[in-house]
C-alpha cells in the first residue's frame, strides 16, 4: 500500500489517468501540488502566460486529439482567469478537466487573500465541479471527474482543492480506482431501436433529404460512419461550423457550411429540404435565422446524445437519443437489411433524388463559394478569401487551422475545405476572441509533426498574444496567419450593415504594433504581407520554417464583408446578402 | 400550467445550488421549493412547483436530469397523486374575533398550536388552494405573519419515487 500527500495524489493521478500535458500556472493555494510535480511526475507542464491560454490549450489538444484538457490553475484570479476558456469549453462540448487551488479548508467563507467560490462561480459553465473536502476521497473525485468530462456529452469538470488538503506532511493510502459507476449519471449507450426504424422509413422515403451534421458527430467519432451513410444514400450533407471535417469538404456531396454565413446551396437545400436528418447539432440560433420560418416542409430527426437538445429550439418528429456512431450504425444495419428485403420499392427514390441534386447543383452554380469566385478579384489588394486559399495549398489541405473570432473566421471557414475530423479548431458557441493561439499551441504539442495554423485578425490575437512567449519556451512552431485590416471586422461589418457605417470603437488608428518586429521580440520569424503577388511564396516560406514559429501579417482589403449573410431579423434560412449590393 | 416535480437528489454540498441555479440560469421560475433528506441519509427529495406550457416543462425536466446529482426526478401533475403544503399562522385574536377564529379553523380542519391573550397560532395543512382559501376567510386585518413551507407530493396508488 503507497502513502502518498494529497499533493502527490494529484500528480500520480494525473499519471495514473495518462495524461500528456497539463496547462497551468502557479501559485499560493497550488504550491504545494506544483512541488509535487516538480519531484515525481512524469507529465510534463507547460507554463503559460495566462490562465485563460491555460484552458484554451487544453481545449485544443481536447479537440485534436479526442481526449480530455488538463488545467491547473490557482485560486482566486487563477481560478477567474480561466472561466472564459471553461465557458468556451462547456458552450462547443470539449472534454476537460480543471483543477483549481482553493484557500485552506478552515479560510473558506472568510475572505481570504486569493479566495473566491470557484464552485460557484464556475456552476452554469461547467458539466460538473467539486469541493474537495477530504484529502483521501481526491483519487475518486479525480477519476470521477475525467469519466464525466469525456462521456456522454462532453464537458468541462473543475476539481477544486483546499490548500491544507494537498499539504505535504498528511499521507494516506493511494488507490486509483479502476472503474466508476454513478447511480445518477448514466448516458445512453445505444439509440431506441424502433426510433431508428420510424427515422429510416422516413429518410427512404424522402424527395429532398439533407443530412445536417453538427459538432456532435465530431466528438462522438462518427465522420466515417456519416460519410458512409452518405454515400449509401446519396443524399446531400451539410455541416454546421462546428462539424466542419466530419464530412470531407471536397466530396461531391458536401454542401459547405450551413447557418448564418453559409453556403447558398446549403441554406437553400435545407429550405426546400421535406426530410432532415439532424445529426449531433443543435438548431442554433446562427443556423436556423428566424426559428418560426425555419425549413418549412421538412420532416425532422434528430439524432443527440443529450435529450435536452432536442427540441429545444426546433420541435423533431422523431427524436433518437443515443451516441451518433452507435445510433449510425444501426441506421446503417437497417437501411441495408431493408433494401436487401425489398428491394428497388425500399427507396431511395432514385429519380427524386436525382432531380435534387439537379436543383442543388444548379443552386451551387449560380452562386457557390468553390464554383467561382464570388468576391472582387479585380481591387489588386489581397482579399481576405485568397489568403485563405493560399494557405489551403501551401499545406495540401491537411493542416490543423485554429481560428479566433470574427471575420477570419468565417473566411476560414468557408474557404479552407477540411476532410477530416478534428482538423478544424475553433470557439464557435462561446465565440471568444484569443482562443486561435493558445489553442494552436495545444494542438501543435500534441502533433508536433503536423502543419498547424493559427488563422486570426489584428483585433483576436492581441487578446492572448502573450503567449507567443509560451510557445518561445517550449519550441512551439506554429503558423500564425493574421489578417489584417486595421479594423474589428466583424463588429465593422455589422456597423456597415445595420450602424450606417459609424464605426464606434471598431478602428485601431495607428495603435497597432509592428507584428514582425514583435514576434521577433519573442524570438520568432515575422513575414509582412502587403502585395498579392508575394502572398503564395510567403505562405510557402512560413510553413518550410518547420521548427519556426513564423507570424505571417497580411495587410487585406480593408472592407470586405462575409458572405453570405442570413438577412435578420425575420429571415428564414434561404434569405441573404450575396455581397454588398445583392439579395436573395 | 402549473407542475409539480419532485427529485431524488445526492444529499450532497452544493447539489441544491445546481437545481437553484438551473432556473435562474435558464430564465424557469420557482413557485415553491421544499427539499429534506429521506429515509435514505445519501438522498434528497426535493419538490418544486413551477409552471410552463408542455414544451418549457419538457426542457426543465431534461435539463434537471442533466445534472449529475440528480438521481431521479417525476412530474407528479402528469398522474394521480396528493399535494401537501403546511402553513403556520400567526393572527390577531381578541374578544369575539378569538371564537370566529376558532370555528373557522375547525372548519379547515386546522389546530390552534399556540394561544396568547392577543393572539393565535394557527397549523393548517393541505393543498396550496385550500391554504390561500384560509387565508383568504381570516382575512388579511387579521394576519400577522404567515409561514408555508412550500408543496410537497406524492403519487397516488403503487407508484413510487425511489432508487
Amino acid at each position: 500500500m503507497e502513502m502518498l500527500s494529497g499533493g502527490q495524489m494529484v500528480a500520480r493521478a494525473l499519471e495514473d489517468e495518462g495524461v500528456e500535458f497539463i496547462f497551468g500556472y502557479p501559485g499560493g493555494a497550488v504550491l504545494h501540488i506544483y512541488d509535487a510535480l516538480f519531484q515525481s511526475c512524469k507529465v510534463p507542464h507547460i507554463l503559460v502566460r495566462h490562465e485563460q491560454a491555460a484552458t484554451h490549450a487544453a481545449d485544443g489538444y481536447a479537440r485534436a486529439t479526442g481526449k480530455p484538457g488538463v488545467v491547473l490553475v490557482t485560486s482566486g484570479p487563477g481560478a477567474t482567469n480561466a472561466i472564459t476558456g471553461i465557458a468556451t469549453a462547456y458552450m462547443d462540448s470539449i472534454p476537460m478537466v480543471v483543477l483549481s487551488g482553493q484557500v485552506p479548508s478552515h479560510l473558506i467563507g472568510s475572505d481570504a487573500f486569493q479566495e473566491t467560490d470557484m464552485v460557484g462561480i464556475s456552476r452554469p459553465i461547467v458539466k460538473h465541479s467539486y469541493l474537495v473536502k477530504r484529502t483521501e476521497d481526491i483519487p475518486a473525485i479525480i477519476k470521477e471527474a475525467f469519466y464525466l468530462a469525456a462521456t456522454g456529452r462532453p464537458g468541462p469538470v473543475v476539481v477544486d482543492l483546499p490548500k491544507d488538503l494537498t499539504n505535504p506532511i498528511d499521507k494516506y493510502e493511494y488507490v486509483y480506482p479502476e472503474t466508476v459507476k454513478m447511480r445518477s449519471y448514466t448516458p445512453a449507450l445505444r439509440g431506441h431501436s424502433g426510433q431508428i426504424k420510424k427515422a429510416i422509413q422516413l429518410l427512404l422515403g424522402a424527395k429532398r433529404p439533407v443530412i445536417y451534421s453538427g459538432g456532435g458527430v465530431i466528438l462522438g467519432n462518427g465522420s466515417e460512419l456519416l460519410t458512409e451513410l452518405a454515400r449509401e444514400l446519396n443524399y446531400p450533407v451539410t455541416n454546421t461550423l462546428m462539424g466542419l471535417g466530419a464530412y470531407p469538404a471536397t466530396d461531391r456531396q458536401f454542401l459547405g457550411m450551413l447557418g448564418m454565413h453559409g453556403f447558398y446551396e446549403a441554406n437553400h437545400a435545407m429550405h426546400n429540404s421535406d426530410v432532415i436528418l439532424a445529426i449531433g447539432a443543435r438548431f442554433d440560433d446562427r443556423v436556423t435565422n428566424t426559428i418560426s420560418k425555419f425549413c418549412p416542409s421538412a420532416k425532422i430527426i434528430h439524432v443527440d446524445i443529450d435529450p435536452a437538445s432536442i427540441s429545444k429550439t426546433v420541435t423533431a418528429d422523431i427524436p433518437i437519443v443515443g451516441p451518433v456512431n452507435a445510433v449510425l450504425k444501426e441506421m446503417l444495419t437497417q437501411i441495408r437489411a431493408t433494401r436487401t428485403s425489398q428491394g428497388a420499392d425500399a427507396g431511395p427514390d432514385e429519380e427524386a433524388i436525382g432531380r435534387w441534386w439537379t436543383q442543388i447543383d444548379a443552386w451551387r452554380a449560380s452562386h457557390g463559394l468553390w464554383t467561382a469566385p464570388r468576391y472582387d478579384t479585380e481591387t489588386g489588394l489581397i482579399k481576405p478569401q485568397q489568403v485563405i486559399e493560399s494557405l489551403y495549398r501551401a499545406t495540401k489541405g491537411d493542416a490543423y487551422v485554429t481560428s479566433d473570432v470574427g471575420q477570419h473566421q468565417m473566411f476560414a471557414a468557408q474557404f479552407y475545405k477540411f476532410d477530416k475530423p478534428r482538423r478544424w479548431i475553433n470557439s464557435g458557441g462561446l465565440g471568444t476572441m484569443g482562443f486561435g493561439l493558445p489553442a494552436a499551441m495545444g494542438v501543435k504539442l500534441a502533433f508536433p509533426d503536423d502543419d498547424v495554423a493559427c488563422v486570426t485578425g489584428e483585433g483576436s490575437i492581441q487578446m492572448n498574444i502573450q503567449e507567443l512567449s509560451t510557445c518561445s519556451q517550449y519550441s512551439v512552431p506554429i503558423k500564425i496567419i493574421n489578417l489584417n485590416n486595421g479594423y474589428l471586422g466583424m463588429v465593422k461589418q455589422w456597423q456597415d450593415m445595420n450602424y450606417s457605417s459609424r464605426y464606434s470603437e471598431s478602428v485601431y488608428e495607428d495603435s497597432l504594433p509592428d507584428f514582425v518586429k514583435l514576434a521577433e521580440a519573442y524570438g520568432h520569424v515575422g513575414i509582412k504581407v502587403d502585395r498579392l503577388e508575394d502572398l503564395d511564396a510567403a505562405m510557402d516560406e512560413a510553413f518550410r520554417l518547420k521548427d519556426k514559429l513564423v507570424f505571417l501579417d497580411v495587410y487585406v482589403d480593408r472592407h470586405e464583408h462575409v458572405y453570405p449573410m442570413q438577412i435578420a431579423p425575420d429571415g428564414s434560412m434561404r434569405d441573404m446578402w450575396l455581397s454588398k449590393t445583392e439579395r436573395t | 400550467m402549473r407542475h409539480i416535480i419532485s427529485v431524488l437528489l445526492e444529499n450532497e454540498p452544493g447539489a441544491l445550488s445546481r437545481v437553484v441555479g438551473l432556473f435562474s440560469q435558464r430564465g424557469y421560475n420557482i413557485e415553491s421549493l421544499n427539499v429534506a433528506p429521506t429515509e435514505d441519509a445519501t438522498l434528497s427529495r426535493l419538490t418544486l412547483t413551477t409552471e410552463g406550457d408542455d414544451q418549457k416543462i419538457e426542457q426543465i425536466t431534461k435539463h434537471l436530469n442533466r445534472l449529475i446529482e440528480v438521481v431521479k426526478l417525476v412530474d407528479l401533475t402528469e398522474g394521480a397523486h396528493i399535494e401537501r403544503e403546511l402553513m403556520m399562522l400567526k393572527v390577531r385574536a381578541t374578544g369575539a374575533q378569538r371564537a370566529e377564529i376558532k370555528r373557522c379553523t375547525d372548519i379547515f380542519r386546522g389546530q390552534i398550536i399556540d394561544v396568547g391573550p392577543n393572539v393565535y397560532t394557527i397549523q393548517v395543512a393541505g393543498a396550496a388552494d385550500k391554504l390561500d382559501a384560509f387565508i383568504e376567510s381570516i382575512g388579511d386585518a387579521a394576519i400577522l405573519e404567515v409561514v408555508r413551507s412550500g408543496v410537497s407530493g406524492i403519487a397516488r396508488g403503487e407508484k413510487v419515487l425511489t432508487l
